[in-house]
């Protein structure tokens, strides 16, 4: 991993990293907690870097610079920091980042927070950015103090000498920014970990949030702004050929209207007036390509592809080989369209003026971000400020950038500041959806009892050939594999093929993304495979992952703690390995209910060092409640082009009083940091579908679960 | 036409569309954003008020039916009940992306005015409306138990 964060905080870096800390300071008057800061004058940073800013009077800033959606990065990636620090939680303050090159996210090559990878990427960068910077503060007092380095100690914002000397890093900020930033640092070792994995780590946005106080996209407001509601075709990808806005300025509270690219922008004093306006357009669309789509148009496109060869994958041992004395099985899977329905609609502030243009949004994707508003508004990439504020929910949806063009369309040509809202029907309407995907699989149980070939292939739409098309290289796309190309089996003869099929609405990233399709896939069909061979599924399991301890070991204390018994007709196991993270799921479901009922969930996972361990399973049980939703009621279809649902009401979310029990433990490790926020989420549809089939006999293959 | 109500125990006017949603004239007239808009069609409670001190879902009430009345956002919330459910939420660390919350509080407010010791099977039916994404439904439900305890 490249470590972006060890540099020479001297003038030249000052400039260099201008544009970072004027789009932090900028943010810091939007988002509460960095707002709380007082304005004096010892409190102007007196040491600053892309990380921490230190002001005379000791306060300490930490930026976090990856988008706070409900994952704790608001105090995971702090922490870091302030381990290495020497600071108690207690004692900082967080902003978020503005976009720099600083910024960029070392394992997916932008400022983007996503696959799990913020903790992950950010692990040993941060902590050495922290050490370094705790290194020229010590290194600082023992100058000032004109004693060895190593007779001075830097804990809870102050460095002391043994003669009893001591200055507060304020105090010593200005004097240790002129010294140079050690590159290799010396890092804790885990056993003297003051902060990270402590069960007492509170999250640091808590009170903000509890308070009504935290911005979210929706709450931002600019000066003089108005409230846009746009109208889109109901086909994605459809244009406005024509509108009529007669009846709409006639609406009391309508401003204006604009036309963009790909709708029509009603501005008004408030949300109900501009949607009120937007209801009485009348609008000419030329309906694109897709007029004609349904989901059973892309599903047939999806079953003929499953005679294409497709990419390979993985090719171990020899998959056509005539094994004598096996046992054949096959089988065929479906997932439908999935939208992400975050409980904050789509929105995004613009305010293009002067050659300059201001994003205030919900975003996932800060440089994607700042690329399209300067395109749209018209102006240099260094002319658009990104600044992120709290997300009510991402899953994905807010890495795509469609929101952030349309706002700084619309107040570009309004020639007004703007804050773009979408309906709850926009947004499920106008998804980058989940893709549908098919998935044959045949393998052979061999006379040993144990899955001796199988031959997995999956048919979908790739999103990364439409988000990112130069990563797609002879149909291979990286994040359409997996939970394919990390299959924890031994099984001697492999082969996994990946056929990219075009037909189909646009597609995006959701929650887990791959792993979700693949697992259900796998896990189901392992389980058809263990009662092929008349075994049951755990010990299957277990015989085939011998030389996988980290899988073995989260499996068996899954089976453990869920009380499961081999032979009851009531548990479902899954069990994978995602985003670095091994993971096993027990699912148990009420007998006694009438239909299918789950009683409680059981979540094993082995994610290596847990920085904030209460919000490690807060992050699983989100997950697993959110894979839950999904196989049990959720299915996107369209007809004419049109996507038919369109709220909660169709396209429901778990609710309070039908959330099963659930318990998730965390396996104490030494191993680097896996990812958490979408961990939770593939293994429960296959554990689901497993407990059914061992429940009633009846496999599903098919999602969603509509029993 | 003026519709008068009072906002968190102050004397309000809202100039406008009488049909207007509580939800907007709180959110983009008099800058409460406590209240957030999740769905428009009262599905998740995420706009959830105290109308006259009953839970109400603000996005789909119009302004009119304030009229006269006491609106009520969780910033207004006596500051007993405000206090022990703000409390109680902090303490379970709650919120992951926080945005369904203040209309969490809202209804469980609600309920803690109607029942006073509510039990899990009646704290999980009560908050049954208000939709949360990121599943914090088992934190809620402790924060709940933990206020009614305290305000007991």
């Amino acid at each position: 991993m490249k470590n972006h964060s060890v540099k020479n905080p001297g003038r030249r870096q000052f400039i260099q990293q201008g544009t970072a800390l004027t789009a932090t300071l900028v943010v810091g008057m939007h988002l509460p907690l960095a707002s709380e800061a007082a304005t004096s004058s010892g409190d102007k940073p007196a040491l600053a870097n892309a990380w921490i800013r230190i002001s005379p009077n000791n306060q300490i800033t930490l930026i976090c610079s990856r988008s706070e959606m409900g994952q704790d990065v608001y105090t995971s990636l702090p922490a870091l920091l302030a381990e290495e620090l020497n600071l108690p939680l207690a004692m900082i303050q967080v902003e978020m980042a503005g976009v720099a090159p600083i910024y960029v996210n070392a394992m997916l090559g932008g400022q983007i927070t996503g696959g799990s990878t913020s903790v992950r990427e950010a692990f040993d960068k941060l902590r050495t950015a922290g050490a370094a910077t705790r290194t020229v503060l010590v290194q600082a007092a023992a100058n000032r103090w004109n004693v060895s380095v190593d007779q001075c100690k830097a804990m809870n914002g102050k460095v002391t000498h043994a003669s009893g000397k001591s200055a507060t890093y304020g105090e010593l900020a200005a004097d240790a920014a002129k010294l140079s930033l050690p590159e290799k640092p010396a890092l804790k070792s885990p056993a003297n970990f003051m902060v990270i994995g402590k069960e007492a780590m509170r999250r640091l946005d808590t009170p903000v949030k509890v308070k009504g106080k935290a911005v979210y996209g929706i709450d931002v407001k600019i000066p003089g702004m108005a409230i846009a509601s746009l109208a889109q075709c109901p086909v994605i990808g459809g244009t406005p050929t024509s509108f009529d806005a007669t009846e709409t300025l006639k609406v009391s509270g309508v401003i204006k209207v604009v036309q963009i690219s790909d709708g029509i922008a009603v501005l008004a004093k408030d949300f109900y007036a501009a949607r009120k306006g937007r209801d009485t357009l009348k609008i000419v669309w030329a309906e694109g390509s897709n007029a004609n789509l349904s989901n059973t148009f892309v599903r047939k496109s999806l079953e003929e592809g499953l005679s294409q060869k497709g990419a390979t994958i993985k090719a171990v041992g020899n998959v056509n080989a005539d094994l004598a004395g096996g046992k054949i099985i096959s089988a065929q899977y479906f997932l439908p369209y999935l939208a992400h329905s975050t409980m904050e609609p789509v929105n995004c502030s613009a305010d293009v003026s002067n050659g300059k243009c201001r994003i205030i949004g919900p975003i996932q994707f800060q440089q994607g971000g700042q690329a399209v508003a300067a395109a749209a508004a018209g102006v240099k990439p260094e002319d658009v400020t990104i600044e992120t504020t709290f997300l009510g929910g991402g899953f994905g949806r807010k890495l795509e950038l469609d929101f952030i063009r349309q706002a700084a369309e619309i107040s570009k040509a309004a020639k007004m500041p703007v804050k773009m809202l979408w309906t709850k029907e926009d947004d499920i309407t106008h998804d980058f959806y989940r893709p549908m995907s098919i998935h044959k699989i045949d393998g052979v149980v061999g006379s040993n009892g144990q899955l001796v070939t199988m031959k997995a292939k999956m048919v979908s739409q790739s999103v990364t050939a439409r988000a990112f098309p130069g990563f797609v290289k002879d149909g291979f796309d990286p994040f359409m594999v997996e939970g394919s190309n990390n299959l924890t089996y031994d099984i001697p003869n492999l082969e996994v093929t990946n056929v990219i099929s075009d037909a189909g609405i646009r597609v995006g990233y959701w929650r887990s993304v791959s792993n979700a399709l693949n697992a259900f896939a796998v896990e189901s069909f392992v389980d058809e495979a263990a009662k092929a061979a008349n075994k049951d599924p755990v010990t299957f399991r277990l015989s085939a992952l011998k030389k996988q301890p980290r899988a073995e070991a989260v499996l068996k204390l899954a089976v453990q703690k869920s009380g499961y018994q081999a032979g009851s007709k009531k548990f479902g196991v899954a069990q994978m390995e995602s985003y670095d993270t091994y993971s096993a799921c027990i699912l148990e479901l009420d007998t006694a209910a009438s239909n299918t009922k789950v009683k409680k969930i059981t979540f094993v996972s082995d994610c290596g060092i847990v920085v904030h361990p209460d919000q490690a399973r807060a992050q699983l049980t989100g997950g697993i409640l959110y894979g839950l939703s999904a196989a049990l009621a959720n299915e996107i279809t369209i007809k004419n082009g049109r996507v038919q649902q369109d709220n909660f009401n169709n396209y429901p979310s778990i609710r309070h009083n039908q959330v099963p029990e659930i318990e998730v433990h965390l396996i104490s490790s030494q191993e680097k940091p896996g990812g958490l926020g979408e961990v939770g989420v593939p293994l429960v549809a296959p554990a689901l579908a497993n407990a059914i089939a061992v429940a009633t006999g009846n496999r599903i293959r098919e999602l969603p679960i509509k029993v | 036409m003026a519709v008068s109500f009072t906002l968190n125990g102050k004397a309000v006017n809202f100039e406008g569309d009488p049909e207007t949603p509580i939800l907007w004239v709180l959110r983009d007239h008099l800058d409460v954003t406590s209240p957030k808009y999740g769905c428009g069609a009262g599905l998740c409670g995420a706009c959830t008020v105290h109308l006259d001190g009953a839970a109400i879902r603000s996005c789909s009430t119009p302004i009119s039916s304030a009229s006269g009345k006491s609106v009520t956002t969780l910033e207004g919330l006596s500051s007993k009940v405000g206090k022990a459910l703000q409390d109680a939420w902090i303490e379970f660390d709650v919120p992951q992306c926080g945005y369904c919350q203040t209309g969490q509080m809202m209804s469980a407010a609600d309920l803690l005015t109607k029942k006073k010791k509510p039990n899990s099977e009646e704290i999980k039916n009560a908050m049954s409306g208000n939709i949360c994404r990121c599943g914090t439904y088992s934190r809620i439900e402790k924060a709940v138990k933990r206020a009614a305890d305290k305000l007991a």
